[in-house]
């Protein structure tokens, strides 16, 4: 049971993009189509897998003083691998991710779960972890990457779906578009996450003194302590 | 101080499995790298010549030009005779860096294709140099009509993407130079095999070379004749070969 609530938080509870807010550069800077966030997410996930795997290992050998360095070399090497083997048994793949792919290195999510997870937990939920949060990161891509070439292209994993008629929205596959699709987004996971909690009559997992009211524009131009009006 | 030993040899065990981690899978990846960095190119390079029989590979050719540097072309032949080269144009003037691309010329100088190999343009506008649409507006153009050579908005004919001005006119210039490259070098690479590579020339019946020159490449007077010259030498070699 805890084996499956440490696999399943990576989707919802704990999702790398969408709860955590973790690893945003490749998230903003590749999802220009679903397929490069799916192949993103992948080798992210790998290399989340492997070093999560390493490290719990290590994690009694490792001094504490060390750690860092120590985390950072075993993730550089699995991303070196990566980039390698992509490039010469996936070329066309490794030629769209190419500069991101030596960037999963300092992706903050494989770091984090290292030092937040992997360095204190078992062999077994350790590989549970990287690989569920992996696959939630991949989940968070697809669907950023698939609005915005859906939006800003017409088409889904490079099949057109409006057809030749559709003049598309470019803004969607530039960077600005990154930044509104994932606002956008975070705004709606959070209104589910809301509805979800007071259906089944528990505090929802969003900290609500973070909403509207407590902004310090907000404070400024509506005057002290006044909730917005309506919604 | 005893802690101290304990740090650096935990840390230096842990880099030194790690390069030998890296450096197992370097050679391990190293070939199959290097093959596809290949195919990619001989794909590039069968999309823009025209018929051709032989391994254009093989055949390459370096071809100096001016300060020092030199052209890699692919000479593509049919039955032995010369039908067009490929060779590969830097865009210096892209939106985002340099845009490297396959050109493939028949030896008229007509265009044949052209085979984007490398580029940084912006997704969505940029990049989409790498659509059919696009490239298959410079196929069967040549210097012959000089005032086409820009895009519509600056009165030529090539057709721009939209939002992409800057990325077209790169193409379209560096096209334009590629074309001028052809016709000033047309003697040498029509020319002479590499050297060492040729065989006796024993067939005596085969006619003089007239694919080089052809009505539209303005060629100078003496290299014209200098071509036609290198051409037969050509023939002869590849008739020893077959």
């Amino acid at each position: 049971m805890r084996a499956w609530n440490e696999f399943v938080k990576g989707f919802w509870s704990e999702n790398p993009v969408f709860r955590l807010l973790l690893g945003l550069c490749p998230t903003l800077a590749v999802t220009t189509s679903a397929e490069n966030g799916i192949g993103m997410g992948l080798a992210t996930t790998f290399v989340l897998f492997c070093s999560n795997t390493v490290i719990s290992i290590l994690r009694k050998v490792i001094p504490k003083k060390v750690r860092i360095p120590a985390f950072i070399v075993t993730i550089a090497t699995f991303v070196t691998i990566v980039d390698l083997v992509m490039n010469g048994y996936f070329h066309a793949l490794h030629k769209s991710l190419g500069l991101f792919i030596p960037l999963i290195v300092v992706n903050c999510i494989i770091l984090g779960r290292a030092e937040a997870f992997a360095s204190k937990n078992g062999l077994f939920y350790s590989m549970i972890d990287g690989l569920g949060m992996g696959l939630g990161f991949t989940l968070s891509l697809f669907v950023l990457g698939g609005i915005r070439e859906i939006l800003g292209n017409g088409s889904i994993l490079g099949i057109s779906i409006f057809g030749s008629g559709y003049n598309p929205l470019l803004l969607m596959i530039l960077p600005p578009g990154a930044f509104i699709v994932l606002g956008i987004l975070l705004g709606l996971m959070n209104k589910a996450e809301i509805c979800l909690a007071e259906r089944q009559g528990r505090t929802p997992m969003i900290k609500r003194e973070h909403d509207c009211s407590t902004c310090v524009i907000h404070k400024k131009w509506f005057g002290l302590g006044e909730g917005p009006e309506g919604e | 101080m005893k802690e101290i030993f304990r740090l650096c040899f935990v840390l230096t065990l842990i880099a030194a499995i790690s390069a030998g981690v890296m450096a197992y899978v370097s050679e391990l990846t190293e070939e199959p790298i290097a093959r596809a960095m290949l195919e990619e190119k001989m794909d590039a390079i069968r999309n823009v010549l025209p018929v051709f029989d032989n391994d254009p590979y093989v055949d390459r050719r370096n071809i100096d030009v001016e300060g020092g540097e030199s052209v890699e072309i692919y000479p593509g032949k049919s039955g032995g005779e010369l039908a067009g080269v490929a060779f590969e144009v830097v865009a210096p003037d892209g939106y985002s860096g340099d845009i490297n691309f396959m050109i493939g010329v028949n030896m008229d100088g007509v265009v044949q294709g052209l085979e984007i190999l490398k580029h940084l343009e912006t997704p969505g506008l940029g990049a989409k140099i790498i659509d059919e649409d696009f490239k298959s507006q410079y196929r069967s153009k040549s210097l012959a009509d000089p005032e086409n050579w820009a895009v519509t908005k600056d009165g030529g004919t090539f057709v721009s993407i939209s939002g992409a001005t800057i990325s077209s006119r790169a193409i379209t210039k560096a096209t334009m130079l590629g074309l001028g490259f052809f016709r000033n070098n047309l003697g040498r690479i029509a020319g002479s095999e590499v050297p060492g590579d040729s065989q006796p020339a024993d067939t005596s019946g085969v006619a003089a070379g007239t694919t080089a020159a052809g009505d539209s490449v303005q060629v100078q007077p003496g290299e014209n004749d200098a071509t036609a010259n290198e051409n037969t030498t050509t023939k002869e070699n590849n008739g020893g070969v077959e």
